[in-house]
């Protein structure tokens, strides 16, 4: 994208006016998608944006400037513009010299592409199973994008780091109408592959688990509200444990004091059955990648080993702070923006329950199949999560649907209110917004029960 | 040559040098092809400030094109990042080819001009070009330092910002739309933590405006640590049936939720709970809803919408009863009417599609504030912030569940302070339940104004 010298000699330029740091982002993104909707292909959009972000640390203060001019004089400006915070520190030339580029990839492969057509067709495959399905089915929208990103950092000290990563997902969203109205179903798969997805998922399958969860919920009663347990199917959404803790481990937090979670290393912060682990080199899934946006390989971090905290996500700049090494968590969403500490898959290890025997055991509460999305306050720890498939649990017996409603409780609570954790792990893809910026992520667990939990519903 | 200065010739100065760029693409079209054009370009500066210091300084420009190219009824999109000039033909050419692949609708089609005169609307302060990046700084440090000694118990100031916006754009197509659009934005923000005890509180506060002038901090600063110290020793409130009164900032957001169920495509295509039922009563007779982006004190003030068309006041929910939607070209013609010129659309990487930019509510003859909608309630909960709205609301069923935070009514006067509980209902039954609308409208960011709202029989789910 950008030769060495110009980038030794960008970075120079960054430090003309002092500064501790200075760092060349460069992006180049490509997007395709597809939508079908109302049984019509509506749209194909592709899009195309490449461009660069320059940042200079001096002290405690950060400039940054971004350009989409890729030429030496365009980065020169920005580094320009960048370094204007540095002015009054030490200055002085300060030669650059970069080294041997490092490009993770890990075990991933893919990026195998697909025409117009291929995508069309998948569109139509899951619009067809999903009406299928039931008579009730009123409307299906079924949407497929792809995009490759090639980024490209260097800084001044002497890293020199790219990646290049491929990212396809597909979605089916369902209404279905009767009697009592209507009712949405959304299903989604999403990897770091290109068509290679494809192998893996069938559309078909993907549309008709859409479907049934509009379908049901047509009969579903209003949920009731109240605190009640809570049992979470294996790989309905890791979601829980990105809101209730992720988040609070996220160092930015941390250092500004702003986390339940500040000063509680080495202390016992969950049930003993918890282990929660960050890890952006998982396979394929849709938090992966080579390295992370500040050219640091993705890692596994353990955050929290049997229930006792053991570490937080690091950037450079939190890490640096702190004289440590960054833990691979530094993402952004474009060159547009400046890196934050950021989630990459992150996900609770298996107990060794099972998971038929974990509801067989509940009394009385509320099965969750399906997660949407959560909030989470860091800082008083409060997080909301929403249902979009849930069942009443009567007798250890799943029995009647509920309509969807948010679930709402405190993370360092929740946290030891965890009372069981089954085999049957699995992961979802999601997509995580923090300061405006949004990032892809993965979420895991396997079926685990929650001892109280309250749900919010309209049913007294 | 550098690219930006290729771009300078390319698209000149000002809107006229969009414009100018816009009609040359546009001239590119193929016979028996419709293409429109967008252009736009904005500079950004944003301001950080952390115990006493600059935490970052970002400048930035950005540019880009969106096309948009109808053949034999088939609709093909393609943007990209920059106005350089290689971009745009391979652009128009990626839009072209997107095209061939869509299934032929009648219903598509670009806007073509409907004689709707345009309301100028001033959006753009000249001023705020010349205000030095020291000054902005300063504006952001000042706001962190006073917002740190105004009151014993802010124990931190999470953020402290002051970011502007200048944005133009022009609009072209082959179907004879020629529009252009200049708007300038300015804001303070700021985020503190209240403690005292083992009790953390968040909350935040901000100023907005069209420039630099006009920006006040002290607002800014008594809204965050109001609303962090107000909280400070909320317990789980109790569960049950109440009477929910909506603070300003929560209304709008309630407002915009509502919004897209009155999406003309919405409704077309069977997502919306208000298809089928115009001329029916849909809310409580006090209910009157407009949307009217001819407002110039509206924040999602426009002249021209994301089609090209003038901007103009449409009457959805009057006395209650649902008098229509919100269409863009093509939604329009899908159900046999005209435009309601509301399209719009996210930047350049976005296409349009029907959508709200300036609802209000008409208040109550009560004429009511907030103390006033307090003191009317009585009993009851006062939210100030709410959480979960994009996974706990549903615009198609209108399921509504959200997590809340605030204080209880008691005696029509705000009382202890509650958290970590929900309020749900359905947006149907919400509609018709509205026990008063506040005439304290503010216009805050976003595409709905602020004013208290006060709905009841809502279900609390706490202790």
């Amino acid at each position: 994208m950008i030769e060495t010298p110009v980038l030794e000699r960008v970075l120079s330029e960054a430090l003309r006016n002092g500064g501790d740091f200075a760092e060349v982002f460069a992006e180049d993104r490509s997007n395709s998608s597809a939508v079908l909707d109302d049984k019509r292909v509506e749209e194909l959009a592709s899009g195309r944006e490449r461009g660069a972000g320059i940042r200079v640390v001096s002290g405690d203060t950060t400039g940054f400037a971004h350009t989409a001019d890729l030429s030496e004089d365009g980065l020169l400006r920005a580094a320009e513009a960048a370094s204007a915070v540095a002015r009054g520190g030490a200055g002085g030339a300060r030669t650059i010299a970069l080294g041997p580029a490092v490009t993770e990839r890990g075990d991933r492969t893919g990026g195998r592409t697909g025409s117009k057509s291929d995508a069309l067709e998948l569109l139509e495959r899951a619009d067809e199973a999903a009406r299928a399905s039931g008579a009730g089915i009123s409307q299906v929208q079924a949407g497929f994008g792809t995009s490759t990103r090639r980024v490209l950092i260097a800084n001044s000290d002497g890293l020199l780091a790219g990646d290049e990563q491929a990212r396809t997902r597909f979605s089916v969203s369902c209404v279905a109408l009767g009697d009592t109205g209507m009712q949405t179903g959304y299903e989604t798969a999403a990897r770091t592959l290109g068509f290679e997805l494809f192998d893996e998922v069938s559309v078909e399958e993907l549309a008709r688990t859409a479907a049934s969860q509009a379908l049901a919920k047509l009969s579903a009663r209003p949920a009731p509200s109240g605190e009640l347990p809570v049992v979470l199917a294996g790989g309905s959404g890791g979601i829980l444990f990105h809101e209730a803790c992720g988040h609070g481990l996220e160092a930015d937090h941390i250092v500004k004091d702003a986390s339940v979670y500040t000063g509680k290393v080495g202390q016992q912060v969950a049930s003993t059955l918890v282990t929660l682990v960050d890890d952006g080199t998982v396979g394929s899934e849709w938090g992966t990648f080579g390295v992370d946006d500040e050219g640091r390989p993705a890692q596994r971090n353990v955050l929290i080993e049997d229930g006792i905290l053991t570490d937080y996500l690091w950037d450079y700049l939190r890490a640096r702070k702190e004289g440590r090494m960054s833990s691979g968590n530094g993402r952004r969403q474009s060159y547009r923006d400046l890196p934050m500490v950021r989630m990459t898959n992150t996900f609770l290890l298996p107990g060794d329950a099972d998971a038929d025997e974990i509801v067989a055991q509940t009394p009385r509460g509320v099965y969750v199949a399906k997660l949407g999305g959560g909030q989470v306050n860091t800082t008083t720890g409060d997080f909301v999560f929403g249902t979009t498939m849930a069942y009443l649990i009567e007798d250890g017996v799943i029995t009647e649907p509920l309509r969807d409603a948010n679930l709402i409780g405190n993370g360092p609570e929740i946290l030891r209110r965890i009372d069981a954790v089954a085999t049957d792990f699995s992961m979802t893809p999601g997509t995580c917004g923090k300061d405006g910026q949004s990032v892809p992520v993965g979420c895991g667990q396997a079926t685990m029960r929650l001892t109280g939990v309250t749900i919010g519903g309209t049913a007294e | 040559m550098s690219a930006t200065t290729e771009e300078t010739h390319a698209a000149g100065t000002g809107t006229d040098g969009l414009l100018a760029l816009a009609e040359r693409v546009a001239g590119w079209a193929r016979p028996g092809e419709e293409v429109e054009v967008y252009v736009a370009r904005g500079t950004e500066t944003e301001v950080r400030a952390y115990e006493g210091e600059v935490e970052s300084l970002t400048s930035a420009t950005s540019a880009g094109i969106g096309i948009r190219v109808v053949t034999d009824h088939r609709l093909g999109f393609a943007w990209a990042g920059s106005l350089d000039e290689s971009v745009l033909g391979e652009t128009l050419g990626e839009a072209r080819d997107n095209a061939a692949f869509a299934t032929p609708d009648e219903h598509v089609r670009l806007a073509v001009p409907d004689g709707v005169p345009a309301v100028e609307v001033d959006l753009w302060d000249d001023g705020l070009a010349g205000i030095p990046t020291a000054a902005k700084i300063e504006l952001a440090l000042g706001l962190e330092a006073r917002t740190r000694g105004a009151d014993p118990r802010i124990r931190q100031v999470d953020s402290a910002d002051y970011g502007d916006v200048s944005a133009e754009a022009a609009l072209v197509s082959t179907t004879g739309i020629r529009s252009s659009s200049r708007k300038t934005s300015g804001y303070l923000s700021v985020s503190v933590i209240a403690g005292e005890g083992d009790s953390s509180q968040t909350g935040g506060g901000f100023s907005v405006g069209r420039g630099f002038d006009g920006l006040d901090p002290d607002r800014a600063m008594d809204d965050a640590v109001s609303r962090a110290v107000r909280l400070l020793g909320a317990t789980k409130g109790p569960s049950g049936r109440s009477t929910v009164v909506f603070d300003r900032r929560m209304a709008t957001a309630l407002l915009s939720i509502v919004s897209s169920a009155l999406s003309g495509e919405a409704v077309a295509k069977g997502r919306s709970f208000f298809a089928g039922r115009v001329g029916e009563q849909v809310g409580h007779p006090g209910l009157t809803l407009v949307d009217d982006p001819t407002d110039p004190r509206a924040y999602g003030a426009a002249a021209y919408d994301a089609e090209g068309l003038a901007c103009r006041r449409n009457a959805l929910i009057e006395g209650g009863v649902l008098r229509g939607f919100l269409y863009d070209t093509v939604s329009a013609s899908r159900a046999g009417v005209a435009s309601t010129g509301s399209a719009v659309r996210g930047g350049y990487a976005g296409t349009p599609g029907p959508g709200c930019r300036a609802l209000t509510l008409a208040p109550g003859p009560e004429g009511y504030d907030e103390d006033g909608v307090l003191a009317a309630v009585g009993e009851g909960l006062f939210v100030q912030s709410l959480t979960g709205l994009h996974s706990g609301v549903n615009p198609i069923s209108g399921d509504f569940s959200v997590g809340a935070e605030g204080l209880m009514i008691r005696g029509g006067k705000l009382a202890e302070p509650v958290r970590e509980i929900t309020v749900a209902s359905t947006l149907q039954r919400m509609l018709l339940s509205l026990e008063a609308v506040g005439a304290d409208v503010e216009w805050l960011p976003g595409i709905a104004a602020g004013q208290t709202l006060a709905i009841g029989d809502m279900q609390i789910s706490g202790a």
